[in-house]
C-alpha cells in the first residue's frame, strides 16, 4: 500500500476558478442570442472577432501555455463584443480583444493581477482609437442574414460603407434630441445600441439568477443600481427635464456593467464596506457623466475610475477581526 | 439527515458547508476493539510537558497502572491499557510526524485483562483535591487538542465559570465518535458533568449538538429530566468550524471571546462530551484515561465503525479490524478531513487526541489546478474570525511576516474553511502555518 501524503483540508468545495469563468459565460448565452434575434448574423461575427482576439493574445502573452483553459480571456471576449455596435468592423474588434487582453491583463502579470476591467479597458481604447465606428450604431432589423456592410470594412479603408443606416441610441436621442424612448421598448430591448445592453429584462434575469448561484455579489449591483436611481430621481423631481429613473436605469449600459462589468472579482473591492463604496461611486458617476458630462454615456468611465479607487478602497476598510474592538 | 429540528438555529457568522458523510458510521454501536499483541504509550500525548516514566523495562504493569507521571502542571499522568511488560522505552513514530520518547508494553496473553480498579468518591473532595485527582487520571480534552482537562477546570483566582458548555457539535466531517457516546453514554455524560459543575459551579450549563444529530438532542433532554439535572440542550446549525470553542460561544451567547483570551475570560468554559464520559468512569469506576471511541471511517475502508479503543494501539490493527483498506493508495489521516493530520504509514500508534482514522481516496479528496488569486472574497465571507485570507495568502507568499502580523494572522486557529472554499485552489491554510511558524520563530530570537 502507497499512501498520498498532503496536507489538510482534504476536502474541497465543488466551485473552481474555470467552473466560475464558464458558468458566467453560459448566462451570457441567452443575451448573446437576444442580440442575434434583434441584430442578426453581425451580432455573432462580431463576437466571435472580438473572442478570437482574446484568445489569440491570451495564448501569445501566456509563457506557462495554460491560462487559455481557465475560460477567463473567452468570458472578456464575449463581455468586450456585448459594448460593441452590431456593424462594428470585424478587424477593428479583433483588434479590441487583443487590447483587452493584452494590455488589460497579461501586461499587468495575468490572471488577478489587472487594475482594470480587460474588456472595458479594450472598449476604452476602441473609444480612443475609433471614436466613429463605435459610435455608429443602427436599428434591429428583421433580417438575421444580413450581415452589414459595415462589419466587413478592411483596415485603414476611408470612406462609407454603402448601406451604412445610422441612428441614435435611447441615451443619445435624449441627450441631444431630448427623445424619450420608452420603458417597454427598453426592458425588451427594441432599441438601438451594443449588442447586449439593449435587453433590460435578461439582463436583470441574468443577474438574479448570477446572484442565486452566490457567483456575482449581490451589494454591487444593489449599490449602483439603488445610488443611480436615487440621485437620478432626486434630479427629475427637481426637473422633469432629467430622465427618470427607471430610464436612467434601462437605458445605455448601465444594468450590463452593473450585472457583468463592476462584479469583475478582479477589479472590485474585497470588503463589504469597500463594495458599498464602490458601488455608490459607480451609481453617482455614470448619473454626472450622463448629466453633466460631454458624452450621453458613462457606464464604461464609471467602473474603470471606480476601478482605479478599488486598491485604495481595500486598504482604507479593513475587515474588524473576531475578538478585536473597531 | 434532518437538519432543521426547529424552524431557525442559532449559529456563528460566516463558515462553511463541507459535505458530511457521516452516514458511513452514524448509525453503527461502538464496538470494543480487540486487545492486540504490543501497545506503543508516547509520553506526549497532550499540550504540555511530556509525562515522566516511572517504570523500568521488563516490569510487569496491571491494566489501569500509572507507568507516567505528570511532568508538571502542564502534564497528566499515562496509564498502561493492558495487563502485560514494559517492553520498551525508547524513541518512536508520534502521530504528529515527529519521533518522540513512548513506553511500549507487550500484553500478557494469559491475563483476563479484568480491571481491578477502586471509584474515587469527588463528594468529599476539595477543588484542589479534584484538580490534581484529574490530572493524575491523565484527562486530556477529547476533542482533539488534547489540552490537559484540569489546566482548563482550573479557575484562576478573580475569574468565574458563569456557563458550563459541554460540546457536543462534532462538526468535522465524517466523525461520528461524538455522536456515539453522547446517544451510547447519555447517563456517564450527565454524571461527569454533574461531577464538574459541582466544582466550577456554573450558573448554566449548556450543552451543544449540531442539528444533525436529533437523536442525541432528544435523548440527552430525556435524560437530563430523568436525573434532574438542569442542563439545556442546543441544537446548532450544521455548518463548519461549529465546534470551534470560539464559534461555539458566538453561536450560544453572541458574545466574542477577546483576541489572546481564554473562554473563561468571558466567563465560558467549554469541555468536550467524551471528556465529561471520562469523567464520570474515572469517579465512578476508578478508570483512568486508558481507552477512548474512535471513529475509522472513509470510502477507502472496507467497514466505516465507531470503536472503544484502547490508548496505545497500532492504527493498523484498529483499520485490519475494520476490514482493512480497499483502495491501493489511500489518504490515510489521523483526526477529521479538515483538520487531521496525514500519515506516511499505518504504523503509528491511537493517542489520547484521536478522534478519527480516515482513509480516504480520491473520490472525496480531488486534486486542484491551482489558479491565480481572483479576488472573488469567498475566503472572506467564510472566515470565521473574519479575517482576510487572500491578502494574508498575498503577504505570506512575499514573505511579509510582519504585515501578516499585523493582519491578526496569530488569531487565526487554522480551521480550513479559507482553502475550503477557494476557487483557486490555493493553499491558504497551508501558507498561513508557515507564516505563523516564522512569526514565532522570530519572537524566540
Amino acid at each position: 500500500m502507497k499512501t498520498i501524503i498532503s496536507t489538510s483540508p482534504f476536502l474541497h468545495h465543488e466551485a473552481t476558478t474555470p467552473k466560475i469563468m464558464w458558468e458566467v459565460v453560459y448566462t451570457l448565452i441567452p443575451v448573446l442570442g437576444v442580440a442575434v434575434y434583434y441584430f442578426g448574423l453581425s451580432a455573432l461575427l462580431v463576437s466571435a472577432a472580438a473572442v478570437a482576439g482574446c484568445l489569440v493574445a491570451e495564448r501569445l502573452f501566456d509563457k506557462k501555455k495554460k491560462a487559455i483553459g481557465d475560460g477567463s480571456a473567452l468570458l472578456t471576449g464575449v463581455l468586450l463584443a456585448l459594448c460593441l455596435p452590431p456593424g462594428f468592423p470585424l478587424w477593428i474588434a479583433f483588434l479590441g480583444g487583443m487590447v483587452s487582453i493584452g494590455v488589460g491583463k497579461s501586461l499587468w502579470g495575468g490572471l488577478g493581477q489587472n487594475i482594470f476591467n480587460p474588456a472595458l479597458l479594450g472598449r476604452a481604447f476602441l473609444q480612443a482609437a475609433f471614436p466613429e465606428a463605435i459610435t455608429t450604431w443602427d436599428l434591429p432589423t428583421g433580417n438575421y442574414w444580413g450581415v452589414r456592410g459595415t462589419n466587413l470594412a478592411m483596415p485603414f479603408f476611408k470612406g462609407t460603407p454603402v448601406d451604412a443606416i445610422s441612428t441614435a441610441t435611447p441615451l443619445s436621442q435624449l441627450k441631444f434630441s431630448h427623445e424619450v424612448t420608452s420603458t417597454m421598448d427598453l426592458l425588451v430591448g427594441n432599441v438601438s445600441g451594443s449588442l447586449g445592453e439593449t435587453c433590460g429584462l435578461l439582463l436583470i434575469l441574468a443577474g438574479v439568477y448570477l446572484i442565486a448561484r452566490k457567483i456575482i455579489n449581490w451589494r454591487i449591483p444593489a449599490s449602483i443600481l439603488a445610488t443611480a436611481a436615487l440621485f437620478s430621481g432626486i434630479l427629475y423631481a427637481i426637473n422633469p427635464q432629467y430622465p427618470t429613473p427607471q430610464f436612467t436605469i434601462l437605458a445605455g449600459g448601465l444594468l450590463l456593467g452593473a450585472v457583468y462589468m463592476a462584479t469583475d472579482y478582479v477589479t472590485s473591492p474585497l470588503t463589504t464596506k469597500g463594495i458599498w463604496i464602490y458601488g455608490f461611486g459607480i451609481g453617482f458617476l455614470v448619473v454626472m457623466i450622463r448629466v453633466w458630462g460631454g458624452l450621453p454615456e458613462g457606464v464604461m468611465y464609471a467602473i474603470l475610475l471606480m476601478n482605479a479607487a478599488t486598491p485604495l478602497i481595500n486598504r482604507f476598510t479593513k475587515t474588524r477581526v473576531y475578538g478585536h474592538e473597531k | 439527515m434532518s437538519t432543521s429540528l426547529i424552524g431557525s438555529l442559532q449559529t456563528f457568522p460566516h463558515g462553511v458547508h463541507p459535505e458530511e458523510y457521516k452516514e458511513l458510521s452514524c448509525n453503527r454501536r461502538i464496538e470494543r476493539m480487540p486487545f492486540v499483541e504490543l501497545y506503543t504509550l508516547p509520553l506526549s500525548q497532550h499540550i504540555g510537558a511530556p509525562s515522566k516514566v516511572v517504570v523500568k523495562e521488563g516490569q510487569k504493569v496491571r491494566r489501569g497502572e500509572m507507568i507516567a507521571e505528570p511532568g508538571g502542571f502542564v502534564s497528566v499522568g499515562l496509564h498502561s491499557p493492558v495487563d502485560g511488560v514494559v517492553h520498551a522505552i525508547d524513541l518512536f513514530d508520534h502521530p504528529n510526524g515527529q519521533v518522540l520518547p513512548a513506553i511500549q508494553i507487550r500484553t500478557d496473553r494469559f491475563s483476563t485483562q479484568q480491571l481491578q480498579l477502586k471509584p474515587v468518591p469527588p463528594e468529599e473532595m476539595t477543588t484542589a483535591g479534584f484538580i490534581k485527582a484529574v490530572q493524575w487520571s491523565g484527562m486530556v480534552g477529547m476533542g482533539g487538542a488534547a489540552f490537559p482537562a484540569h489546566v482548563k477546570f482550573s479557575i484562576p483566582e478573580g475569574k468565574t465559570c458563569k456557563h458550563l458548555m459541554l460540546n457536543g457539535c462534532e462538526c468535522e466531517p465524517f466523525l461520528t465518535c461524538d455522536h456515539r457516546v453522547m446517544v451510547e453514554y447519555a447517563e456517564e455524560l450527565i454524571d461527569g458533568t454533574r461531577i464538574l459543575a459541582r466544582f466550577v459551579k456554573p450558573e448554566k450549563v449548556y450543552i451543544a449538538i449540531e442539528a444533525n444529530k436529533p437523536d442525541a438532542i432528544t435523548l440527552i433532554r430525556e435524560k437530563a429530566a430523568e436525573m434532574d439535572f438542569a442542563i439545556e440542550v442546543v441544537p446548532l446549525e450544521v455548518k463548519y468550524p461549529q465546534g470551534a470553542e470560539k464559534m461555539m460561544i458566538s453561536a450560544i451567547l453572541g458574545e466574542e471571546v477577546p483576541s489572546g483570551k481564554l473562554p473563561l475570560d468571558v466567563g465560558v468554559l467549554v469541555s468536550n462530551v467524551g471528556t465529561a464520559v471520562a469523567m464520570s468512569q474515572y469517579f465512578r469506576q476508578g478508570l483512568p484515561l486508558i481507552e477512548r471511541v474512535i471513529t475509522v471511517s472513509g470510502t477507502a475502508l472496507k467497514r466505516p465503525s465507531n470503536m472503544l479503543v484502547p490508548i496505545g494501539t497500532p492504527m493498523r490493527d484498529v483499520v485490519d479490524y475494520c476490514g482493512g483498506i480497499t483502495v491501493p493508495s489511500p489518504r490515510i489521516l489521523l483526526g477529521g478531513p479538515m483538520m487531521g493530520m496525514v500519515q506516511k504509514n499505518l504504523d503509528v500508534p491511537v493517542v489520547k487526541g484521536t478522534s478519527g482514522i480516515l482513509a480516504l481516496t480520491d473520490h472525496e479528496v480531488r486534486d486542484l489546478d491551482t489558479y491565480s488569486c481572483i479576488r472573488c472574497g469567498r475566503c472572506l465571507d467564510a472566515c470565521p474570525l473574519f479575517l482576510n485570507p487572500a491578502l494574508l495568502g498575498m503577504l505570506s507568499r512575499k514573505g511579509l511576516w510582519e504585515e501578516m502580523e499585523e493582519n491578526h494572522i496569530m488569531d487565526c486557529f487554522e480551521c480550513a474553511s479559507c482553502s475550503f472554499v477557494c476557487p483557486s485552489g490555493i493553499p491558504l491554510v497551508q501558507s498561513f502555518r508557515v507564516g505563523k511558524a516564522m512569526i514565532r520563530e522570530r519572537k524566540a530570537k
